[in-house]
């Protein structure tokens, strides 16, 4: 089931990537895509209720989401670089 | 317009239903090789007793490595942009007092975290990014610096989890082991020094990010303990 959201998160995200202007909410569907890769990993990453969840899959959860939010900042210096007007 | 819109949907549908059949076939289908046991098992080796933490700083410690160095790439990216954005204004009595009671907090729980990560859910990211927290809500709240250090110091603190793990790394290689292949007994506090130094790294880090841009060394005089400062 959450995974299942996950795929659903992607594909909005994929879709408001495809459909929207604006620099801005095409960043903010990335977002949302990335969102939704991470809901997949951390559904796969688990095993039973008795069991430790998978480590792996949330060690790469835990990178990936500081790469985005690395990619997110410098994505939106660049857009408020575009947006000034003295160059 | 129509068309074009009916198009994606399909598409995406499309692309959904083919995802949502490779996630059910791999979670129900054939229990193949994962590499869970395998982590699991080995973790006592590790240096630690939480298993993401092991993975991270260990068993995929080239993983971590190169995130920190994305980090450096975004924060060099973000600098070569142009200078940093305006600041606010300083903050009304209610905020400022609220921010000289959250912001130590935060550092203090981001000391926390940090030290169970060894043993529970937490570790150097998620200290990292309370103090960068931290040095946002200093920032919101009028402080120019966002309690950053002086920009020689900043540079330094922005580049010393990348320094001080691919060190770490070259040492180990120095005395026999691999490149970041801890031995058993030091593993522990090789990890925690490596997790200290990046925290440090990604709290200067994603403070300066904030910034938006490179900061200005000129008004560096207004330095205030606290932020990314230990």
């Amino acid at each position: 089931m959450y995974g299942l959201g996950g795929i659903l998160l992607f594909l909005l995200g994929v879709w408001s990537f495809l459909v929207h202007d604006g620099l801005l909410r095409k960043l903010i569907a990335i977002n949302v895509t990335g969102a939704g890769v991470f809901h997949v990993f951390i559904a796969v990453a688990y095993r039973g209720l008795d069991a430790a969840p998978d480590p792996v899959p949330h060690a790469l959860v835990l990178t990936g989401i500081v790469v985005a939010v690395s990619a997110t900042a410098l994505a939106l210096t660049l857009g408020q670089r575009l947006e000034r007007p003295d160059d | 317009m129509g068309v074009r819109h009916s198009l994606i949907i399909g598409l995406l549908a499309l692309i959904g239903a083919t995802l949502a059949w490779v996630y059910w076939d791999a979670l129900i289908g054939h229990a193949g090789t994962r590499l869970a046991g395998l982590a699991l098992e080995r973790v006592p080796e590790s240096g630690v007793s939480n298993p993401v933490t092991a993975v991270l700083l260990n068993f995929r410690a080239y993983d971590t490595l190169l995130e920190l160095a994305v980090l450096l790439a975004a924060i060099l990216g973000i600098w070569s942009s142009g200078p940093e954005a305006r600041g606010f204004l300083p903050a009304g009595p209610v905020l400022g007092a609220l921010t000289s009671w959250v912001v130590p907090l935060l550092i203090l729980a981001a000391g926390y975290l940090l030290w169970v990560g060894g043993h529970a859910p937490g570790g150097a990211f998620q200290a990292g990014a309370l103090l960068g927290a931290a040095g946002v809500v200093l920032r919101l709240s009028g402080e120019p610096s966002a309690g950053l250090p002086p920009l020689p110091w900043l540079r330094v603190g922005i580049g010393l989890g990348v320094l001080i793990f691919t060190l770490t790394g070259l040492a180990l290689m120095a005395l026999g082991q691999g490149f970041l292949t801890y031995p058993a007994a030091s593993a522990k506090w090789l990890i925690l020094m490596i997790e200290t130094a990046a925290t440090l790294s990604i709290g200067a880090t994603l403070a300066a990010a904030y910034l938006a841009g490179e900061p200005v060394p000129a008004r560096s005089t207004t330095q205030q303990p606290g932020g990314t400062r230990p």
